[in-house]
C-alpha cells in the first residue's frame, strides 16, 4: 500500500515502537493519528513529527475504555481522513513485576483483556467496516512471541496476545474479498519501556531499538498485497521492501 | 404507527415493507431479503458519514440552560447550529422552551474550558433567532476532542434512554458528518453487505452530511432539509456508469443519497461531477430523478418532508396505502424502526 497521503491512526503511538512507527510513517507523507493516554508524552511525540514537518495529531484516550473507542475513530477521521491504516499497538502488560496467573487477580486480567483484546476489537469494529466499503485498509496487530510460547509470569500479557492474533486472523478469514488486509507482527523484544517492566536485567545491548524495527513495519505496509491475508509475522525475519 | 423507542438489539430483525413503484404492488419482506431483491447489474449506494455528538448543553450569557445542535461544519472552527431552549429529548423538540436571543459576541459556556462565540444569526431563511454561527474557543483536534468529550448524540423524544455514540453508527461509518444518524443503513450489516457483493451487486459509497430533523420552531421546520453537504467520489461514479451500462438500477441507502446525487445532478445540467459540493435541493412530487432509480428508507409519516420526497418514487395513493398497511401490520417507525424499499 502506498504510504505517502495515508490516513494512519496508532495506538500506543506516544513511545516505544508507536512512537517510532509514527515518526517513520509521517516523514514518508502519511498523516498520522497518535493515542496514548499521557497527554505529555504525546504533546511531546506530535511536537517532533510536527518539527521534522509531517502532519501529526494526539489524541489523550484509554483503549482499553470503550467510552473512547467512537470519539478516537470519529476524531482521526476529521483530522486525517478516513482511516488507511490501523497500527494496533497498545498494550499493557498486566501487573508488574510478573507473576504467575494463580497469583494474577481477576481484575488484573480483566485490564489486560480490555487494553489487549476488547479495545482493539470495538476500535476495528469502528474502522474496518469503512475501510471494506472503500475495498482497501491494512490492520495491523502488534503481537509477541509470548503469543506462541508459554513464557511462566507472562500469563495475563500472553492469553490476550494469543488472542489478538486469533482475532486478526479470523477478521482476514471473514473480509478476504475485501480488499483490507490483516496481519499480526511480532517486533521482537525491544529495549523499551514495556520490555524493562517485564524484565528488568535486559542488558539493553542484545536488544532490538524501535527505530530499527519501524523500517521493516513499514515494508511490510508497502508490500502488503505480496503477504497472505491474516499473516503473523516477525519483523526481525520477514524480507521487506525499500 | 408503533413507534421504535431504541437501537434493536439485533439490527437483522428490521422489516422490509417492498414497494413496486410501476405496478403501484407492496409485498412483505425483511431487511435480511435485501440481495434476493435486487439484481447483479445494481449498486447499492450508502451514505459512509459517521454520526457526530451534535447536542452540546451550555449556558448562555445570563446563565441559562441552552442546548446547542450543531447544523453544519463551515471550516476551522466555526460552525452553523440551532439553539433549544431549556429541557432535554423527554420533550418533543417542537414543545421546547425558545431560547433567549444571542446576539453576536454572546458566550457560550460549555465548560470552564471549552466555549463558542455566537459570531452571526441566521441563515437559511431563519426570522426565529435560532440559528446562530458559532465559534468554538479551541481548534483543530482540541476542537474535536471537545465535541466528542462534551457532546452527545442528539436524541428523540420516543426514546426509551438515552442514546450513547456506538448506537447511532452505521457498520460502515467513517468521517463524522452527519448531525443526524442516516438511518436507513443502520440495519445493514456486513454480512448483508457482503452478501451482496457476493452476488455481484455493487456496494458504493458516498458522504453526505445528514443534517437535523427538527429545529424546535415551525417556520424553520417547513425549510427542512437545509443546505447540506457532500462529497461524491470517482469511484461511485463508475459503479453508477457501470450499473447504467449494464442494465441495472441505482439504488440508494437513504434520502441523503438521493439528495446528494440529485442535488449534484441539479447543479451541473444532468451530469453526475465527482468531488464535493453542497445542495439546498428539496426534493418532491414530480420532481425528475436523473440519477437514482430506487431508495431504502425508512417508513415515513405523510406529514413529513420525507414522505414528499417518496413522492418522487411512486404517487402518493401507493405511498399513502403502503403507510396504511404498514401500520395495520405492526411495522415500526423512526429511527431504528423499519425500513421499505421502493424500486420501479
Amino acid at each position: 500500500m502506498e504510504i505517502r497521503n495515508a490516513s494512519v491512526l496508532i495506538t500506543g503511538g506516544s513511545r516505544g515502537l508507536g512512537r517510532a512507527l509514527a515518526k517513520a510513517l509521517a516523514r514518508e507523507g502519511a498523516r498520522v493519528v497518535l493515542v496514548a493516554r499521557g497527554a505529555e508524552e504525546l504533546n511531546t511525540a506530535v511536537d517532533e513529527i510536527r518539527n521534522e514537518g509531517g502532519e501529526a495529531y494526539g489524541i489523550a484516550a484509554d483503549i482499553g475504555d470503550k467510552n473512547f473507542i467512537y470519539p478516537i475513530a470519529g476524531e482521526a477521521a476529521a483530522l486525517a481522513g478516513p482511516v488507511d491504516i490501523l497500527i494496533q499497538n497498545a498494550s499493557t502488560l498486566g501487573p508488574v513485576p510478573l507473576r504467575l496467573l494463580l497469583d494474577t487477580d481477576c481484575e488484573d486480567l480483566q485490564r489486560a483483556w480490555d487494553v489487549n483484546l476488547a479495545g482493539p476489537f470495538r476500535l476495528a469494529r469502528a474502522i474496518v467496516g469503512s475501510m471494506a466499503l472503500r475495498g482497501r485498509g491494512i490492520m495491523i496487530s502488534i503481537t509477541s512471541d509470548a503469543a506462541i510460547e508459554a513464557y511462566a509470569g507472562w500469563g495475563a500479557y500472553s492469553v490476550t496476545k494469543a488472542a489478538i492474533d486469533h482475532l486478526t486472523r479470523i477478521f482476514a478469514a471473514e473480509l478476504r474479498d475485501t480488499g483490507v488486509r490483516f496481519f499480526s507482527i511480532d517486533p521482537g523484544d525491544m529495549d523499551t519501556q514495556m520490555h524493562a517492566d517485564a524484565v528488568p536485567n535486559a542488558d539493553p545491548a542484545t536488544l532490538g531499538k524501535p527505530d530499527d524495527i519501524a523500517p521493516r513495519i513499514l515494508g511490510i505496509i508497502r508490500g502488503a498485497e505480496h503477504f497472505p491475508n491474516g499473516a503473523r509475522m516477525a519483523a526481525t525475519e520477514v524480507e521487506v521492501l525499500k | 404507527m408503533i413507534s421504535s423507542t431504541g437501537p434493536r438489539t439485533e439490527r437483522e430483525a428490521a422489516r422490509l415493507l417492498v414497494l413496486h413503484g410501476k405496478e403501484a404492488t407492496f409485498q412483505d419482506a425483511v431487511i435480511t431479503d435485501l440481495p434476493d431483491l435486487l439484481q447483479p447489474a445494481d449498486v447499492l449506494i450508502v451514505n459512509d458519514a459517521a454520526t457526530l455528538p451534535a447536542s452540546l448543553f451550555a449556558k448562555s450569557p445570563s446563565d441559562a440552560p441552552l442546548e446547542v445542535r450543531l447544523l453544519h461544519h463551515l471550516g476551522g472552527s466555526d460552525w452553523k447550529a440551532v439553539v433549544l431552549g431549556s429541557g432535554d429529548w423527554r420533550t418533543p423538540t417542537e414543545l421546547r422552551e425558545a431560547p433567549e436571543r444571542l446576539p453576536p459576541g454572546s458566550m457560550l459556556r460549555i465548560s470552564k474550558d471549552f466555549t463558542a462565540e455566537v459570531i452571526g444569526f441566521g441563515g437559511f431563511g431563519d426570522g426565529s433567532g435560532r440559528l446562530i454561527t458559532l465559534r468554538f474557543s479551541r481548534h483543530g483536534v482540541d476542537m474535536w476532542t471537545g465535541i466528542y468529550a462534551y457532546g452527545r448524540p442528539i436524541q428523540y423524544s420516543y426514546l426509551k434512554s438515552d442514546l450513547a455514540l456506538w448506537s447511532v453508527q452505521t457498520a460502515y461509518a467513517s468521517r463524522p458528518w452527519a448531525v443526524e444518524m442516516p438511518s436507513a443503513g443502520h440495519p445493514l450489516t456486513w454480512r448483508i453487505l457482503l452478501e451482496l457483493k457476493s452476488r455481484g451487486i455493487g456496494l458504493a459509497w458516498l458522504t453526505h452530511a445528514a443534517g437535523v430533523s427538527a429545529t424546535g420552531d415551525e417556520s424553520l421546520d417547513a425549510r427542512l432539509p437545509f443546505t447540506e453537504r457532500f462529497e461524491i467520489p470517482q469511484s461511485a461514479m463508475d459503479a453508477i456508469q457501470k450499473a447504467r451500462l449494464t442494465g441495472g438500477r441505482v439504488i440508494a441507502v437513504g434520502t441523503t443519497v438521493v439528495r446528494a446525487l440529485e442535488g449534484c445532478s441539479a447543479k451541473n445540467g444532468g451530469r453526475l461531477i465527482a468531488g464535493a459540493g453542497e445542495t439546498d435541493l428539496i426534493i418532491g412530487p414530480g420532481f425528475r430523478r436523473t440519477v437514482v432509480d430506487g431508495i431504502l428508507t425508512g417508513l415515513h409519516d405523510p406529514e413529513q418532508s420525507h414522505f414528499q420526497l417518496l413522492r418522487a418514487f411512486a404517487d402518493e395513493g401507493i405511498l399513502r396505502r403502503s403507510w396504511q398497511y404498514a401500520t395495520e401490520n405492526n411495522y415500526v417507525c423512526h429511527e431504528f424502526g423499519d425500513l421499505c424499499l421502493i424500486i420501479e
